[in-house]
């Protein structure tokens, strides 16, 4: 994870996010349920892990992660819809 | 409170514009069964919703509604990037052009604007969650109808059928959540009134 690209870590981030998004739903109405419970203990891991890594090399994904030290780099980098058709 | 991360719920990167398509997407914005209704409605209702768990999924469905509005303004706003004005007349987009331009403004594919009159949140958690059942049925049927249109763009084509898919996973918890709210009910409320208000009523 350490290694990997800016936009192989960004995919990695949307797909686990669901991932956890769709875990969270279903634990809602299944609190109870043991192997929904482990997989989101696996998965939110893995996620702020990745986002650890992205917000550190990349920049920030929420306004708890800006690191400040230089200048505001959360409107620096591109917003979510900004690509495509360049 | 809420925290806005800076990404999209699925990738949206479409190369081609089209703007009589992104016309007919628009209704999943602003349009009576659109993401920006199903987020008002979600989390409107929460207030009046007594069990906790049901509280969970209309605040988690509610909030990903909202993530689901920018995916929508994101297809949007790459469809016409960049339009000539030859292919704003000739694509019928020019009505919408007229008062908008290519800024994203909540209204259905017919032009009507966003109202919360298409909506309700009764303060009945029964009748609520019925209304959220409908709710996610009429967005899938409008995505049916969008894929359709987008059959020769792969890229809107992906995007849709990820949005499409998440209203069937939201109608599956919507109805989980009305049978535990039914299952939880007083034995003697046969006919379901609002278990929210009528609590205390002895005449029901």
């Amino acid at each position: 994870m350490e290694n990997m690209c800016k936009e192989d870590l960004m995919e990695l981030i949307q797909s686990t996010n669901f991932t956890v998004i769709e875990l969270g739903l279903y634990l809602d109405t299944h609190p109870n349920c043991p192997c929904g419970l482990s997989a989101y203990e696996d998965h939110s891991r893995t996620l702020k892990r990745a986002v650890d890594i992205y917000e550190r090399k990349f920049g920030p994904l929420t306004i708890y992660g800006v690191d400040s030290d230089t200048d505001w780099t959360w409107v620096e980098t591109p917003w979510p819809w900004q690509k495509g058709c360049d | 409170m809420w925290t806005y991360i800076k990404m999209l719920e699925f990738p949206v990167n479409i190369k081609t514009t089209n703007a009589a398509l992104a016309t007919a997407i628009m209704s999943q914005l602003g349009g009576p069964d659109g993401e920006k209704g199903a987020s008002v409605r979600y989390l409107s209702q929460r207030y009046a919703m007594p069990d906790k768990r049901i509280v969970g999924v209309l605040t988690d469905i509610g909030t990903e509604e909202l993530g689901h509005e920018e995916m929508v303004a994101a297809i949007i706003t790459q469809l016409t990037k960049n339009l000539t004005m030859d292919e704003i007349e000739k694509s019928g987009f020019y009505q919408y052009y007229v008062d908008h331009t290519t800024g994203i403004y909540p209204q259905a594919a017919s032009g009507v604007p966003f109202s919360a009159a298409t909506l309700q949140s009764t303060g009945d958690p029964i009748a609520d969650l019925h209304e959220d059942l409908a709710a996610e049925q009429k967005a899938r049927l409008t995505y049916d109808n969008i894929l359709r249109l987008s059959k020769d763009e792969p890229d809107v084509y992906e995007a849709i059928k990820f949005l499409r898919a998440r209203e069937m996973v939201h109608y599956q918890r919507f109805g989980e959540s009305l049978r535990m709210m039914q299952d939880n009910l007083d034995s003697k409320n046969f006919y379901a009134f609002n278990p929210a208000f009528d609590k205390g009523a002895t005449c029901l």
